[in-house]
């Protein structure tokens, strides 16, 4: 049986302003967590629904997530302090495929998009080649982290006052015009990842993407957080909490 | 010893809790997280004639102590829930309710004829959807259309016909007399509330749909008074819902007029809701000497 549990806050800081990165003790949770699952949680009294934030790490019995403040559940759940009990259901959702076989695989995230991608480019084992975008040098976050679980980690800012200047799909397009890829993994906010299905497709390089979405009961039943996909009917709009969040580039149309 | 058994339009339900359709998927979701027998029953996804791909998103926004929806009854059609649901979720110990929409009468009482030959102990007529442009709310709100319709739908249907009611309506009661007078075995209510939330950043709705339905604890009061109103026009039973979340909740309901009492928007935050709910109703009749839980239908003393 699935449940909800209440999981103790053990370690809390704010590494950025308005950037949480908060780190949990639940054995059954860090066991099954896998890259690109989210958890579902109850933030307190001042919102109703619960909220899905990434997984962004998971080993020995402790879970880590990273979330920005952005409403009353964010900024009553930023304020849980160490020791603190916070309701949790997860994890949940359909992550990323890793495959074996992969050669030179491209990791790709924008913004606080960042977060979910760190277990996967651990679990890559040092193959991946990361490219990580901000909208200026003050909200970058994580670099040295992706840094020692690389190959090779290229941070860029939209304004240019850190690292590569420009978008960072940019970069990663530059990059592809002379390496190898033979899978792109994605989370960021939407026009980046339209910029990478777009440039992945062109090249013919299969590409996961994580989709986020206002969500309901987080388990595939009451079907708000749709995404338009591909196909017709009832299968027109996928269930971002089951079906994905993380979608090969081809199911999904990105269409807002 | 304290006796749960509720008699629903001849159907038994070994507890009065059910969920409220369009909450609880096809029952499969939930079951992860509490066996289904644990439930009276359960009204499944809402249905219609041919599949049905949904509105755009975003189709949820958050209110005080609510959401809004606006899925737009996204289903994969009757004859598939016959053909490949019914046989899975069948084998549970519990009692299925089929909620069906349709664009036309004819579209309603084919949905009926189809889930009459299946094992779904009941079949709620939904006219009370806010979400959709054509059927849905627009037979809900006009007496005689209902009155038609639960006759004609009548016709067609060999298991017990509940007609689930709008709030977003003048008089509950009168459609609730049209209902019962077209047929209606049971009433089911309330659907969602008709809201809106506007993003005061972009000036745009949050909702694609623009509109969508309320549902959550923000709208029990209203729930309850409508029951009250309805269970003292007509004399068929009653499911009531409208943002339940506890034992105590559903016994409010029950006072007020409910048979049975459905779950829904609360399993969100709470997908075992099912379990303090039980918990709470027992203590209640435990604490109050009630042996038999249906000597609470209706029990409310008016000022």
């Amino acid at each position: 049986m699935k449940h909800t549990e209440l999981c103790k806050l053990i370690s809390r800081s704010e590494p950025i302003p308005g950037i949480f990165d908060f780190t949990i003790e639940s054995e059954n949770i860090a066991k099954e967590a896998q890259c690109g699952q989210f958890l579902h949680i109850n933030c307190g009294e001042s919102t109703f629904l619960r909220r899905p934030i990434s997984i962004c790490d998971a080993y020995d019995g402790k879970v880590r997530f990273i979330f920005e403040v952005k409403g009353a559940g964010t900024r009553e759940l930023s304020k849980k302090q160490t020791g603190d009990m916070i309701d949790v259901m997860g994890p949940l959702g359909h992550g990323f495929e890793i495959k074996d076989n992969v050669k030179n695989p491209v990791v790709i995230g924008g913004g606080i998009g960042v977060f979910p991608l760190y277990k996967l480019a651990k679990e890559l084992h040092g193959r991946a080649d990361v490219f990580l975008g901000f909208r200026s040098k003050d909200r970058v976050v994580m670099e040295s982290e992706f840094e020692s679980v690389s190959n090779m980690v290229i941070t860029g800012t939209d304004d240019g006052s850190y690292g590569y200047s420009g978008y960072i799909a940019s970069a990663m397009e530059q990059y592809l015009n002379f390496h190898d890829c033979t899978m792109i993994y994605s989370c960021g906010p939407m026009p980046m990842l339209k910029a990478v299905k777009k440039i992945a497709e062109e090249r013919g390089i299969p590409c996961q993407i994580s989709l986020e979405q206002r969500m309901g009961c987080g388990i595939g039943a009451c079907l708000v957080c749709s995404c338009e996909t591909v196909n017709g009917g009832a299968d027109k709009y996928a269930k971002v909490c089951t079906n994905g969040p993380v979608f090969y580039s081809e199911e999904v149309t990105l269409n807002d | 010893m304290i006796n749960t058994k509720v008699d629903f339009c001849g159907v038994e339900f070994k507890n009065p809790i059910v969920t409220a359709s369009g909450t609880f998927g096809f029952g499969m979701e939930y079951d992860q997280f509490v066996p289904l027998e644990e439930y009276g029953g359960f009204s499944a996804k809402g249905l219609t004639r041919a599949p049905r791909e949904g509105n755009k998103p975003p189709r949820i926004a958050e209110t005080p102590s609510g959401i809004l929806n606006s899925v737009g009854l996204q289903n994969p059609g009757v004859e598939y829930f016959a053909e490949h649901i019914m046989p899975i979720i069948s084998e549970f110990d519990t009692n299925i309710i089929a909620n069906i929409s349709g664009n036309t009468v004819e579209e309603y009482c084919e949905m009926a004829q189809i889930l009459s030959d299946t094992d779904v102990a009941i079949v709620e007529l939904n006219v009370s959807c806010p979400n959709v442009k054509h059927g849905g709310l627009a037979f809900g709100t006009d007496t005689h259309v209902v009155n038609d319709l639960t006759r004609e739908v009548k016709k067609h249907c060999k298991k017990p016909l509940v007609v689930k009611l709008s709030p977003n309506v003048t008089s509950v009661s009168e459609i609730a007399k049209a209902a019962a007078d077209g047929g209606a075995d049971g009433l089911s209510l309330i659907n969602t509330l008709l809201g809106m939330r506007i993003d005061i950043n972009t000036r745009r709705p949050i909702l694609k749909n623009n509109t969508g339905g309320l549902s959550g604890p923000a709208v029990k009061p209203v729930a309850v008074r409508m029951i009250h109103e309805v269970y003292s026009a007509v004399d068929i039973p009653i499911i009531g819902m409208g943002g339940v979340t506890s034992g105590e909740d559903v016994i409010e309901f029950m006072l007020a007029g409910a048979s049975l009492v459905a779950l829904g928007t609360g399993l969100f935050a709470k997908p075992d809701l099912i379990i303090p709910v039980k918990r709470g109703i027992e203590e209640y009749m435990t604490r109050h000497n009630i042996e038999n839980i249906t000597d609470l239908i209706g029990a409310a003393v008016m000022n």
